[in-house]
């Protein structure tokens, strides 16, 4: 066993909840993202289409490294400059023709009055928050692929005799798509599981006291890098081969009753 | 928002824009070649052969692509013989060095197993028929098992570059001055960080959709075949 000097706790217990923490945050938001991106490409409505097709198409033409850098630090910047725009919003909507007031200035009045209320000084960014939903926006796109690949492998004819029964859609959804769907969906859900994972060890570059950070932290001070490194390494690689192994006990749950030709 | 700035800056991003397409065609192409021993060596019944190349693509998919690179990068200093040796070889000081032996390493893993798995998947008859034809195991592989194999990963192989593409932004990681990197400089110079990632976004929204259609050429191509045997069923059918 290596000595960790000390380290060990912090980076092992401390960073790798952290760690563990995020990915599963993500995770619940990258389904929930990816289930309604999935129902929206597979909606009749035009514009839901659009609106998922666009979004799995430029999330997954851009790095994820550079989407986290522009949430992290655009969103500091929406943030605090919201304030500034939203009472200049406010004041053109006063100034506005149809808007009348009893004050001469109306626009600026209106300012005065919203003012107190956007007053909320510099706000900065939890990089947990920010690590979280970059993570959770990438993937719900991943998800989103998974979930409509795995709805359209539904057989049909059980949702039409679920009608025949007298089911309401809601039924339908809960007693028969779901439950199916879940055995189609796992093999990709497990696969952008063990992506997911792993990219949550970006958020170590946005500031996050992640187990890569923790790691690089420890390698500064002892000047052993290899060590420290090496064991996040190792800790990613338990993450991963726990994953696998619950993911087959899983994958064999939701298929009880199917037939295997192997 | 102030696209001046992009505009004024353009040349940092298009230094960048080149060590990207210059780093990661390189670690796919290293990649690649190694990919296609290892692979064949995966599936080799004798445990000592197969055993080490398992592990080495276990140990690459398990881990992130950043700490494979932190643990390259830095944790090569930790040893003692290190810095003699970049003495004497002065493409070890570098992170570009690292770097791209760290996307080569990585990316090796990957298409290991996907050209593992496209062989694995090669039709009994197939085989069966070279060694009827009284081939040797070498002139199979070279011949029957390799090509077709080969033809029949392309899919999984394109999403791997893509892959590579978005994984070598953390390039920038260590130090290396790539699109992102170029995209963080003008992001600190400036305090402009929509202009700055945006503007690395689309050029990497541009990268990515070449590499796309790059690929739907190639598979075009190669895969001819199997597009017409669609048309033939639709047309039979």
């Amino acid at each position: 066993m290596i000595d960790l000097g000390g380290y060990g706790f912090s980076i092992l217990v401390t960073g790798a909840s952290i760690t563990v923490s995020i990915a599963i945050a993500s995770l619940v938001i990258a389904c929930l993202l990816g289930m309604m991106s999935a129902l929206a490409k597979l909606s009749n409505s035009r514009i839901a289409r659009a609106v998922s097709t666009s979004y799995s198409t430029i999330i997954r033409g851009i790095p994820d490294l550079v989407l986290m850098l522009l949430i992290f630090f655009g969103g500091q910047v929406f943030i605090n400059n919201l304030p500034e725009n939203l009472l200049h919003l406010v004041s053109i909507i006063g100034d506005l023709p149809g808007i009348k007031g009893t004050v001469v200035d109306n626009g600026d009045h209106l300012k005065s009055l919203a003012q107190p209320y956007l007053d909320w000084g510099y706000i900065d960014i939890n990089p947990f928050i920010a690590g979280v939903i970059t993570v959770g926006f990438i993937f719900g796109a991943y998800m989103g692929e998974t979930f409509r690949g795995a709805i359209l492998a539904v057989d049909r004819g059980m949702l039409e005799a679920g009608t025949a029964y007298g089911m309401t859609k809601f039924q339908i959804t809960r007693r028969i798509l779901f439950p199916q769907m879940v055995r189609h969906a796992l093999p990709g859900f497990g696969n952008n599981w063990l992506v997911l994972m792993k990219a949550t060890a970006i958020v170590s570059i946005i500031g996050l006291d992640d187990m890569v950070r923790k790691a690089g932290l420890a390698a500064g001070a002892t000047r052993q890098p290899f060590k420290f490194y090496l064991t996040a390494a190792i800790a990613f690689l338990l993450f991963t081969t726990v994953s696998i192994w619950l993911q087959k006990i899983a994958e064999k749950k939701y298929s009880v009753g199917v037939r295997s030709a192997l | 928002m102030d696209f001046q700035i992009i505009w004024d800056e353009l040349p940092l991003y298009f230094d960048g824009l080149l060590l990207t397409v210059q780093l990661v065609p390189l670690a796919l192409a290293i990649g690649f070649v190694l990919a296609i021993p290892l692979a064949v060596m995966r599936l080799s019944k004798n445990l000592f052969i197969n055993y080490p190349v398992f592990a080495f693509t276990y140990a690459f998919r398990g881990t992130p692509l950043i700490v494979q690179l932190f643990l390259l990068y830095y944790g090569v200093g930790q040893f003692e013989g290190y810095s003699e040796l970049a003495k004497e070889y002065s493409f070890l000081k570098g992170a570009y060095f690292f770097a791209l032996l760290g996307f080569t390493l990585n990316t090796a893993a990957y298409t290991t197993e996907i050209f593992r798995g496209a062989m694995a998947q090669t039709s009994f008859g197939e085989v069966e028929a070279a060694k009827a034809c009284g081939m040797s195991q070498s002139l199979i592989f070279r011949r029957i098992v390799i090509p077709s194999a080969l033809r029949r990963a392309l899919p999984a192989y394109s999403n791997e570059v893509i892959f590579m593409l978005h994984g070598s932004a953390l390039a920038s990681t260590i130090t290396l001055v790539d699109l992102t990197g170029a995209a963080r400089i003008v992001m600190s110079r400036y305090y402009a960080p929509y202009e700055a990632f945006i503007t690395a976004g689309v050029f990497y929204f541009f990268l990515t959709f070449a590499f796309i259609w790059a690929f739907r050429l190639i598979e075009n191509h190669y895969n001819k075949h199997l597009k017409r045997r669609e048309e033939t069923i639709q047309v039979v059918t």
